[in-house]
């Protein structure tokens, strides 16, 4: 006997018959109408009508007609309110029932209706069955627990449950603590402030043992929760991926990939010299590949977290290049990923067989996928420079098939292969001339542009070729337009003799034809610097390029950080934070690796490498775009100004008060930005006299530049503070400042005698610091202080005295002598003072540097509430010799990378999140990599001082 | 987690919906349809699409695309784990005949992948070895990449609760697994044997991969030669299978497919074993086979017709190959002994093997 007969019956007057069998006194009759009632609903008719019927049903001990009727009011309850009501009683009889399936049941189905009225009715028996005995009736609460909270979150935290929810996390039954957890990660999601999920290590102990034993769906959540806790230290992360290991031969992909998860964070905290370490690695990488037998939806996402992980920690797979060979019939999202990963992980030692399998590809059916197999070719070849000519000639190879795609395809990128290797494949430029008749795609048609602009001197008919191109010039799209509009300025640079009417003719048509503001401007700018100076328009148009960078394509570091934190989520698919994509626009919560924290017991050796850091192999990112403008203008400045030697006679205060008073007023007239309040106050700028001059006539012409200029005001300066009350001193009372100007330290005390006698012989000395902190000259204070006179004096310093290394790194102690006695206190002067004015990096030096500093140097650091902008924080930071090296926009936050250097040659780097346009959020993120990370602490100080005043 | 779920066929009908919070419209598959029609091919059709308010994770099993609906950040593989046992569950219900027989019965047990109070008359215990070889072999012959995709399939049936040890003659072959839940990890990586209380009746014990290329035989090769000729509307079509590493045994079940290309008309094919058919809508050449008998080696030749004007197709058409091999398993794992502890009486035991072709390709 079937199921099947139910869902046959159609006769008239169904209604009607159903009703009588329901009522019927024969248990079995009962049971076959609620039956035949569920197939009628489950089709689609409404039989919401036998509402009070079938409810009537529900008070009987056989457990299958139970759920059949619970079925029936979890479908019907909402459109049918008041009547559901009429069966809150039986659900209360029923949380209480001796059997615990029935118990279960009861509560379960009341958390499914999702009727308010009823919800009042659920609290007592939740309460009641979330300490139940049996834990099969627990582990249901539990999730209850969670579906309340989506109907009615205030009534969940009115009774208490969350509490009740968050004991049963050290509950004795492994499911109990599955769901407790899966369900406080569920109410976790809609309060990301909470603290639902503190870990402890207790708490992390009793997850790691449910893990063992729950369900595979409760599996992931508990993974899931334990990849949100930071381990105490190496030890701690160690233990717990030995526990976790074991859940890689899973035979749900999603529990794999949530260990995965688990241990790639965690391995973040374990030193790469450890055995264990290279155990883990060796592990990571067969569950990962098995991943990729599975069904392609599940390869999808795999590949996509394979992704990730091969950018992150590419040892892991360096050795399993085949199994990301590409099947025919793999479905085409499988087969572009398999792609991605396959340039990924190309070698040395593997390029012949990446290049073999490319070859092939390109003569696929798929269109999108011959393309981008195309390209990755080009990939290889700037990658891997050993497989460059390789690479040429199999381009080459493939422009000979004249399929029109795989042609312009594979002139795009040798385009870029002639930027990453100049002089060295220009040989091919006569194949690739032939085929520009077949190029009717912009990006090919401005490469070949491009080819023929820059290796005019090679073409023969160079000019013909360009001219041919330039009868359509309005129809051609922008890029091919500017494309066009540069080669020909670039053919008439090479042969001026010839190409005269050529560019005349590209550069009526750029400025004067076109609607485009971008070509019009590009035009003019061509036309006035070959009109005035033709030598500085060779320079301009033909200046050397750079070489392109390896890759481009790889996720920026911070990201790919967070990114790692979010594996097997759709955050890793997408390969954006969840905050840039997720509903709802919730608090943004950063996740990021674990520090590096070493047990106290294991010493590590300063040279260990750094764990998190890429491998010598992988390829840098180079912030694209950057601040370019900025780069010129300080190359205009030349080398900054460094200070020269401190007048050795003292300031007289009326010169101090001229000066200052001119400076001040020369600088207000000046537009913000050139940091007005980061100037030296009045009373403490005590410029030296000659310097002053030579700034007061520079000025005018130099402040026209703006920005860029910061390098000549001085660094923030912090108003005096007492530092030796007179109480402490006999009567003297000092306090003072420290400023850094053009170069030269000084230290800005204001002595005040608050003695009844005159005080004379004034005399300082410093102890010996961590940064070499001396006196440049004798303290001079030529006529006695008498009483209750205040003397202001700026002393100056430099950097060459003796060193010892001080706690805190900025303490300077102090003597200062007088007829009376010998002072002594100590101070701490913000680390600004000793940033050099020469401290921007080079841009390839910086990335060079960044790569090369240990992870475990890196501190992170968040300055709060400061709501400035990524130009305003840029320039500000400027003027106390924090340098920007670059600037880019990654998912709407300004990145700024930035760089400083201290006078004794440590050089500090810096990363430097900034979200703009968010009012709500005005935290800055900073992480500083210092080869001396004990200075981190205190650079970040000088940024809050800084950005804050 | 998950919101919604809608069934939808090939013919783009939405035929079944549940909805587990409130209800979403029909119309959100408005975006996964769209997703269908740039795919062109339904095996094509993303697996995660976003759309302004909803994430649809989708997966498309026996002519049936499972789309849920996701409001969430939610692990995509839960998700697609989750509908892939729906799919399964109904597989298992709707079965061969229309509906199952009984209704799926929860039932309180210490071990939550066995229910209680199981009972049989006649206690057996069976274990399938099937090994899937996945390679592609390029024009020349050799072997760009192959290995084998094992798994261990059970069919229990036994009363009470049987504690099983199930150990290998060569466990060391197994390095990379993933074990059903009941297997004790511990036992594996200590004595490597498969200690378990199971399941009851089938179920998948184990699945391995064995990707060490040595270890990985190839049991047939191809010859083959197809050409198109250049300016002609026509061209050569010539394959000849042959048993390479068989250890032995028949090679049988053999089916040779052909994607050909989409300028071929039609094909007028001779073959020395089998039979043939080729599909001028979808191109696909299928080739029967049978066995091999290496006394005279299968083979198919003839004339291919293209499409008058066209040019030369560029692309090169990829043989898949179909085989089967009974009572071997190619990576040559073999089980020892099983034993049963906890129950008094004697089940009847067996172990079968055979070796499939998986994905099995061949460049030509």
């Amino acid at each position: 006997m079937t199921d099947s007969k139910y869902f046959t019956t159609t006769k008239k007057g169904e209604i009607f018959e159903l009703k009588a069998e329901l009522n019927s006194d024969k248990k079995e009759k009962k049971k076959e109408a609620v039956k035949k009632v569920i197939a009628s609903m489950t089709v689609g008719k409404d039989v919401s009508a036998l509402f009070p019927d079938v409810v009537n049903c529900m008070q009987t001990d056989n457990l299958e007609l139970k759920k059949l009727v619970y079925l029936y009011l979890m479908n019907y309850a909402k459109s049918q309110p008041d009547m559901a009501i009429m069966a809150v009683n039986t659900f209360v009889k029923d949380c209480e029932d001796p059997n615990p399936l029935i118990r279960a049941l009861a509560v379960r189905t009341m958390g499914c209706i999702r009727v308010d009225k009823i919800t009042e009715y659920l609290c007592e028996p939740l309460r009641k069955c979330l300490k139940d005995e049996d834990p099969y009736v627990r582990k249901t609460a539990a999730v209850c627990v969670a579906k309340l909270h989506d109907i009615n979150a205030q009534l969940v935290e009115d009774q208490g449950f969350l509490d009740t929810l968050k004991d049963l996390i050290s509950d004795s039954n492994p499911m109990v603590v599955a769901n407790a957890v899966a369900a406080l990660s569920e109410i976790a999601e809609s309060h990301p402030s909470s603290n639902l999920l503190d870990l402890n290590p207790q708490s992390i102990n009793k997850l790691l043992t449910a893990l063992n034993e729950c369900t595979e769906w409760g599996q992931i959540f508990i993974l899931d929760c334990l990849a949100n806790y930071t381990p105490k230290d190496d030890r701690e992360a160690q233990s717990i991926c030995e526990r976790v290991t074991p859940r890689l031969s899973h035979a749900n992909s999603a529990v794999v990939l949530s260990a995965v998860k688990v241990l790639m964070k965690f391995m973040e905290m374990l030193s790469k010299d450890l055995d264990y370490y290279g155990t883990l690695l060796k592990k990571l990488a067969p569950p990962l590949v098995t991943l990729l037998s599975a069904e392609p939806e599940l390869q999808y996402v795999a590949l996509r977290n394979i992704n990730l992980i091969v950018q992150k920690r590419p040892e892991i797979l360096k050795h399993e290049m085949k199994v990301f060979f590409v099947k025919y019939n793999d479905p085409i999202y499988v087969k572009l990923e398999k792609l991605d990963i396959m340039i990924r992980l190309a070698s040395q030692a593997n390029i012949a067989q990446v290049l073999a399998e490319l070859k092939e590809y390109a003569t696929e059916v798929d269109v999108d996928f011959v393309r981008k197999a195309v390209r990755a070719i080009g990939r290889c070849a700037i990658k891997v420079e050993q497989s460059a000519e390789r690479c040429v000639s199999t381009l080459l190879d493939l422009i000979q098939t004249k399929v029109n795609y795989v042609v312009q395809e594979a002139i795009v990128v040798i385009k870029d292969i002639f930027r990453k290797y100049p002089n060295k494949y220009e040989s091919v430029i006569a194949t690739l001339c032939e085929n520009l008749d077949s190029l009717d795609e912009p990006e090919a048609r401005a490469a070949m542009i491009w080819i023929v602009g820059e290796y005019a001197e090679r073409i023969d008919n160079a000019d013909e070729l360009l001219e041919s191109f330039l009868e359509g010039f309005h129809d051609e799209s922008t890029q091919v337009q500017l494309q066009l509009l540069t080669a020909i300025v670039k053919l008439f640079l090479k042969k001026p003799t010839e190409t005269q009417e050529l560019v005349q003719q590209v550069l009526s048509l750029a400025t004067q034809d076109s609607d485009n503001p971008d070509l019009r401007d590009r035009g003019y700018i061509y036309w006035r610097l070959l009109s005035t100076d033709p030598v500085a328009a060779k320079e301009v148009v033909l200046a050397e390029k750079p070489l392109i960078s390896e890759e481009t394509d790889l996720i920026e570091p911070t990201l790919l950080d967070e990114l790692i934190c979010y594996i097997g989520t759709l955050a890793s698919v997408y390969h954006k934070p969840p905050s840039a994509f997720v509903e709802g626009g919730r608090g943004v919560v950063h996740k990021s690796l674990p520090p590096r924290t070493a047990s106290s017991e294991s010493t590590e050796s300063p040279e260990t490498a750094p764990a998190g850091a890429p491998s010598g192999d992988q390829p840098d990112v180079i912030p694209t775009q950057g601040d370019l403008l900025g780069d010129l203008l300080n190359l205009d400045l030349g080398p900054p100004v460094s200070g020269p030697p401190l007048a050795t006679s003292s300031v007289q205060m009326g010169a101090v008060d001229l000066l200052g008073g001119g400076l001040d007023s020369l600088m207000g007239d000046e537009p913000e930005g050139i940091g007005g309040p980061n100037f030296v106050a009045p009373s403490a700028a005590t410029v030296p006299a000659n310097l002053g001059a030579s700034m007061g006539s520079g000025l005018s012409d130099l402040f026209d530049l703006t920005s860029g200029v910061g390098t000549l005001s001085g660094s923030y300066v912090a108003p005096k503070a007492v530092w030796l009350p007179a109480m402490k001193a006999k009567g003297l009372e000092i306090s003072g400042t420290f400023t850094r100007q053009v170069g030269s330290i000084s230290m800005d005390l204001q002595l005040t005698n608050k003695a009844l006698q005159v005080m004379t012989d004034f005399a300082i000395q410093f102890n010996r610091n961590s940064f070499g902190l001396a006196p440049a000259a004798p303290l001079q204070i030529h006529a006695p202080l008498s009483p209750n006179q205040t003397v202001e004096i700026s002393l100056p310093l430099n950097t060459v005295g003796s060193v010892m290394k001080m706690e805190p790194l900025n303490n300077l102690q102090v003597a200062v002598k007088n007829n009376i006695d010998v002072f002594y206190f100590s101070t701490l002067y913000p680390l600004h003072i000793l940033f050099v004015e020469d401290g921007k990096m080079d841009r390839q030096m910086f990335l060079a540097t960044w790569k090369d500093i240990p992870n475990e140097n890196e501190a992170q650091f968040q300055i709060r509430d400061c709501p400035l902008n990524a130009e305003a924080v840029s320039s500000r930071l400027q003027s106390s010799n924090i340098f920007t090296v670059a600037k880019r926009n990654v998912e709407g936050q300004d990145m700024l990378y930035q760089s400083l250097k201290l006078t004794n040659g440590i050089w500090v780097l810096a990363e430097l999140r900034i979200q703009p346009g968010n009012p709500s959020f005005t935290d800055l993120e900073l992480s500083l990599k210092c080869r001396a990370p004990e200075v981190s602490q205190h650079v970040y100080q000088a940024y809050e001082t800084i950005l804050k005043n | 987690m998950i919101h919604s779920l809608f069934l939808i066929n090939c013919s783009g009908d939405i035929f079944l919906e549940k909805h587990w919070k409130s209800v979403v419209s029909q119309s959100v598959c408005d975006y996964f349809f769209e997703a269908q029609e740039k795919a062109a091919d339904v095996e094509n059709v993303p697996p995660v699409i976003s759309t302004p308010h909803h994430y649809l994770i989708s997966i498309y099993r026996d002519k049936l695309f499972f789309v849920s609906v996701i409001q969430t950040e939610v692990p995509p593989l839960f998700v697609i784990e989750f509908l892939h046992r729906v799919a399964d569950t109904f597989q298992d219900y709707f079965g061969s005949s229309n509906v199952g027989d009984t209704l799926p019965t929860g039932q309180l047990s210490n071990i939550p992948w066995r229910r209680a109070g199981v009972k049989y008359t006649n206690n057996e215990a069976y274990f399938d070895v099937v090994e899937e070889i996945d390679a592609i072999i390029d024009k020349s012959g050799s072997t760009v990449f192959a290995e084998i995709q094992g798994v261990i399939d059970a069919c229990i049936k036994l009363s009470g609760m049987p504690d099983l040890s199930l150990s290998f003659m060569n466990p060391r072959l197994l390095d990379d697994v993933s074990f059903h839940p009941c297997i004790r990890f511990k036992r594996w990586e200590s004595e490597r044997v498969l200690s378990f209380i199971p399941p009851d009746g089938n179920f998948r014990l184990i699945s391995y991969r064995v990707s060490s290329q040595n270890l990985v035989a190839i049991p047939v090769y191809v010859k083959h030669c197809i050409s198109f000729k250049e300016n002609s509307s026509c061209g050569r079509f010539d394959i000849t299978i042959g048993p390479k590493q068989n250890m032995g045994k028949t090679i049988e079940g053999i089916t040779v497919t052909v994607h050909m290309p989409k300028v071929v008309l039609n094909m007028n094919l001779t073959p020395t074993q089998g039979s043939y058919t080729f599909d001028p809508v979808t191109k696909v050449l299928t080739w029967d086979v049978g066995k091999i008998t290496p006394q005279k080696l299968p083979s198919l030749k003839g004339l291919v017709n293209l499409q008058s004007g066209a040019p030369k197709p560029e692309e090169n058409p990829s043989l898949n190959i179909q085989f089967k091999i009974q009572q071997l398993a190619i990576s040559g794992l073999k089980v020892n002994r099983l034993d049963m502890y906890g129950e008094k009486y004697k089940p009847f035991k067996g172990v079968k093997y055979v070796t499939k072709a998986g994905k099995f390709q061949v460049r030509t």
